[in-house]
Order: C-alpha cells, then sequence, then structure tokens
C-alpha cells in the first residue's frame, strides 16, 4: 500500500528563470520542519534549482508554460518533491540523465542531473515526448539530532 | 561582482546566488571585460557566493572557451566545499585550476 504523506504543498508556477531561486526557497522552507542540517537544506534547495531549471531550459525552450512542484514530507524523515511540466518530454531518458550531455552545448554544463543524483537519496524520471516530465527527487533528512552540525 | 585588472590578469569577485537566471548577466558583463582585455590569466573569485547549482560550471566552461581561444587560462579560486564539489562533478580540474578556500596556488 502507498504510504500516506504527513504533509504536503503543491505549488504552480509560470517557466522564468526568475522562479528558480523562489521554487528552491519554498522547497528548503517546507523541508526546514524536519529540522533539517544547513548542508541538508543545501542539497535540497541544489537539486530542486536543477529540476526546475531544466523544465525552464529544456522542457519549454521557445516560450512559458506551467511547472509544478509537490513536496511530501513522510514518517522517518523522508522527504519527497516532485517536479513536474507539460512541455516537450524527453526522448531517451538514459542518454539525458548521462553527465555532460546537455543537447544545447554553450553555456549549459550537461550536470543537472548528476548534481540532483549526488545531492539526493533517489532520483526518478518519467516522461513523455510531447507530452511532459517528472522528476522525482528524495531525501531522507537525517537532521541536527542525528550527529548533525548541532 | 567586482572585477579588477592587473596588467593581463584579470579577476572576478562573484557574490551571491549563482543559479541560471543570474549567470546570464553575469555572463555578459565578464564576457565585454574578456573581449576588451584578451587576459592572460582569468580569475573566478567564488567566495562571496552564497548558492550555486550547475550554471556555476557552465559559466567556468563558457568563459575558458573565450579566454583559451586567446592563449590564456582560468582559474576557479577561493571555493566553499560545496561549490568544489560541484565542480569536480564536471571534470572542470581538466581544463581550469581549482582552488578550495584558504588553498594556495
Amino acid at each position: 500500500m502507498r504510504k500516506q504523506p504527513l504533509n504536503r504543498f503543491t505549488l504552480t508556477f509560470e517557466s522564468r528563470s526568475a522562479n528558480e531561486s523562489f521554487a528552491r526557497l519554498a522547497a528548503s522552507g517546507f523541508a526546514a520542519q524536519l529540522d533539517p542540517t544547513v548542508e541538508e537544506l543545501c542539497d535540497i534547495k541544489t537539486a530542486v534549482s536543477e529540476a526546475v531549471t531544466n523544465c525552464i531550459v529544456h522542457a519549454y525552450p521557445d516560450g512559458l508554460g506551467e511547472i509544478r512542484l509537490i513536496g511530501e514530507i513522510f514518517a522517518g524523515g523522508l522527504v519527497r518533491f516532485r517536479v513536474k511540466d507539460k512541455g516537450r518530454g524527453i526522448e531517451d531518458i538514459a542518454l539525458a540523465m548521462q553527465p555532460l550531455y546537455s543537447g544545447l552545448g554553450g553555456e549549459r554544463a550537461g550536470l543537472g542531473f548528476a548534481v540532483m543524483e549526488s545531492f539526493c537519496d533517489r532520483v526518478s524520471v518519467r516522461s513523455k515526448p510531447g507530452r511532459g516530465t517528472c522528476v522525482t527527487l528524495e531525501k531522507q533528512i537525517q537532521g541536527k539530532l542525528v550527529g548533525g552540525d548541532g | 561582482m567586482e572585477i579588477s585588472i592587473q596588467g593581463k590578469c584579470m579577476t572576478v569577485f562573484l557574490d551571491g546566488e549563482i543559479d541560471h537566471h543570474t549567470a546570464a548577466p553575469i555572463r555578459k558583463q565578464i564576457d565585454g571585460e574578456i573581449d576588451r582585455l584578451k587576459p592572460k590569466l582569468l580569475v573566478l573569485d567564488f567566495g562571496g557566493v552564497t548558492f550555486m547549482d550547475s550554471s556555476g560550471v557552465g559559466l567556468v566552461m563558457g568563459r575558458y572557451r573565450s579566454v583559451s581561444a586567446c592563449g590564456g587560462k582560468v582559474e576557479a579560486v577561493n571555493l566553499p566545499p560545496r561549490l568544489y564539489q560541484i565542480m569536480k562533478l564536471s571534470g572542470l580540474e581538466k581544463i581550469a585550476g581549482l582552488r578550495m578556500a584558504g588553498e594556495r596556488p
């Protein structure tokens, strides 16, 4: 049976680059109720920033679209974020997740998924070309009580 | 952000948050100076950066392309541990000198 979250939020915003900082602050603000360490909060901010930037740059390359950020907290301190778009979708997910593959070249390092994976416990991607993409990020918060930074 | 120039060495003191949104104006300003000076050494100082995602890596990579085209080198210095970790993910140390905060050349 699917576990029910203890708390949940949904945020919908336009795919404007100014919303990258808004999304990561919302995510870290939500996770703050688990009393995470500064490091853990930074991990969440960085991973969410990458996922949202991917939507802005790749899902809606030619205009504005809708991005949905869903946050959930589960018993035991697991936090899950889903970043959904209704954009272009990904043809080859395995290829898109490879480090240094950007598909755009130029100023993008092609590291978005590598960064998400290095700062989260689990990253998964579902996508349908022409329909959109959903990136799921999960992180187990150890928090300050378990040998954090005090 | 502050840019200081000594001879053919250009140092950029970055500050605040570096993401895809903020990287665009930073890039524009640095590139203007690179065009004028054609530096032999570009030092990007990350000491004042409070947040960075992989856009910071793209910023270094892109500047490496233009500076190395004129025979110059790029260094990213004063990197807080977390930024250093992100830079290392990219293998950036193969093209640019990376130094953590407090590390001497």
